[in-house]
């Protein structure tokens, strides 16, 4: 009979009974609901096992790649570890290596892990200050190429964090790292001649950048096409870095949108939303879309351009959450 | 063969998904019951609804239903319209009319429990 690991506990199960309900059988409470492997409830990612393929069937490809499955679907015959979805508990050293302003508001800050730190570009991490001060960023660079981590961190006025890091920060502190999480990146699999579109506001731009500079490295040739939304012209930042991007990678368009700009700037003026609508191409069939940026903006546009004809599967969004203390 | 193969099964489902998905979010009538912050995890459901409706495997009891719909307080509009966007949807993917009816017959038995009557 395999053993099952869970939450630090073993479990063991009969022949060819799934684990949801071999943790079910034991007492265990696990979210459930059809048991035939539909509604996703009973998600769950591999620690250590060989997950089966009909265990991962209808889960995203970005999912499917991180060891996420199906509890119902699978009767493991080996021993097996497995945890509910969520960041890593063990946390990583890290130290601060560099500190840099990147326009009024947003502040880069570039972490080096002492260990290895595997993370894809567009997912996110937790970083916790030494004061035990924790909040998730987005990885902005090649982290699996580069030796270190790139973080875009918003100025958000009496922010305890992001206070931290102007006025407090200093290159060599030691911070720590947990994660990663999420599953916004891009994944060659998918096919590399497909159009890219990637919309964020603010520091949305964040896990975009890692994602453009993740494609563009796996050599993909569909079109890749980034809208950058702000407020106000100062909102912007990387200008300089895309619009060279632009002009030296034929595959890759920027367009920064400005809300309240003047016309007849390098931008375009209006809502970002509304720019991106009208600029969805004629074919959304494989068209594949990443949005990051606040959760009015992103639940806003996976609805709409799902409804303008996107296909669910290939819409890939993180919604950044304020913590209401900060 | 049942009729969750005859109309194609989990590949009927994956494509009919996103079609009736598109129908509901765009009726005013219904949408606001599945709006939920999550899209992803709203599609998962859309599919477990589908799969039943299709005559899919599934673990569903009239219960589940009371117990899954009781809170939405739905009445018999709302059944209606969902009722129409699953006929409309298996008639953009041109299934054939007499599996329309049978998978019609299988959502109409199920209105008494959705509708918590
Ligand atoms: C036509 C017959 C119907 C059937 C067979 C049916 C079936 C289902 C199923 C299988 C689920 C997934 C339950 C789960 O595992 O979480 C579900 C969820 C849901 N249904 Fe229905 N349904 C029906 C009608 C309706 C109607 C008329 C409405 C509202 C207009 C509705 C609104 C919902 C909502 C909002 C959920 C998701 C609840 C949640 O997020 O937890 N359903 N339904």
């Amino acid at each position: 009979m395999p053993t099952l690991k869970f939450s630090d506990k073993s479990y063991s199960l009969n022949d060819s009974e799934t684990i949801l309900d071999g943790l079910l059988r034991q007492g265990e409470s696990a979210p459930h609901s059809c048991k035939t492997g539909v509604c996703q409830t009973c998600l769950m990612q591999v620690v250590e096992g060989e997950v089966p393929p009909e265990a991962q069937k209808g889960l995203k490809e970005t999912l499917q790649s991180q060891g996420y499955f199906l509890a119902c679907q699978w009767s493991p015959s080996e021993d097996t570890s497995v945890k509910l979805p969520g960041l890593e508990d063990t946390a990583i050293s890290a130290s601060i290596s560099e500190i840099r302003s990147l326009c009024h508001n947003v502040n880069l800050l570039r972490v080096t892990p002492e260990e290895g730190f595997s993370c894809v570009p567009g997912q996110y991490l937790t970083l916790v200050n030494s004061d035990g001060v924790a909040r998730s960023y987005s990885v902005a660079n090649l982290s699996h190429q580069d030796s270190y981590i790139d973080l875009h961190i918003r100025t958000i006025p009496g922010g305890v964090f992001s206070n931290w890091v102007n006025e407090k920060a200093c290159v060599g502190d030691q911070v720590h790292l947990r994660g990663p999480a999420g599953d916004c990146f891009y994944i060659a699999k998918e096919g590399k001649d497909t159009p890219l579109l990637l919309a964020g506001t603010g520091t949305g731009l964040a896990p975009l950048y890692g994602i453009i500079l993740d494609a563009l490295s796996q050599d993909h040739t569909g079109p890749i096409s980034l809208f950058h939304g702000a407020l106000k012209e100062e909102d912007l930042y990387f200008v300089e870095a895309l619009q060279e991007l632009d002009q030296t990678t034929s595959n890759f368009s920027y367009f920064p949108c400005v809300l309240n700009g003047e016309e007849g700037a390098f931008y375009t003026c209006g809502d970002i939303q509304e720019i991106v609508l009208t600029a969805l191409p004629e074919d959304k069939k494989e068209l594949r879309i990443y949005l990051c940026g606040g959760p009015d903006f992103v639940n806003s546009m996976k609805k709409k351009t799902f409804l303008a004809g996107a296909a669910s599967q290939n819409i890939y969004s993180d919604a950044f959450v304020v913590r209401s203390s900060e | 063969m049942s009729l969750f193969e005859k109309i194609g099964g989990e590949d009927a489902v994956n494509a009919a998904v996103d079609v009736f998905y598109r129908k509901v979010l765009s009726d005013d009538l219904i949408s606001h019951f599945f709006e939920t912050v999550d899209m992803d995890k709203q599609m998962a459901k859309q599919k477990a609804f589908l799969t039943m409706a299709f005559g899919g495997p599934h673990n569903y009891t009239g219960q589940d239903m009371r117990e899954g719909h009781k809170h939405l307080d739905l009445k018999e509009e709302h059944f209606q319209a969902v009722a129409g966007h699953l006929q409309s949807t298996l008639q953009d993917l041109g299934v054939a009319p007499d599996l329309i009816d049978e998978v019609m017959a299988i959502a109409a038995s199920t209105h008494d429990d959705v509708l918590n009557l």
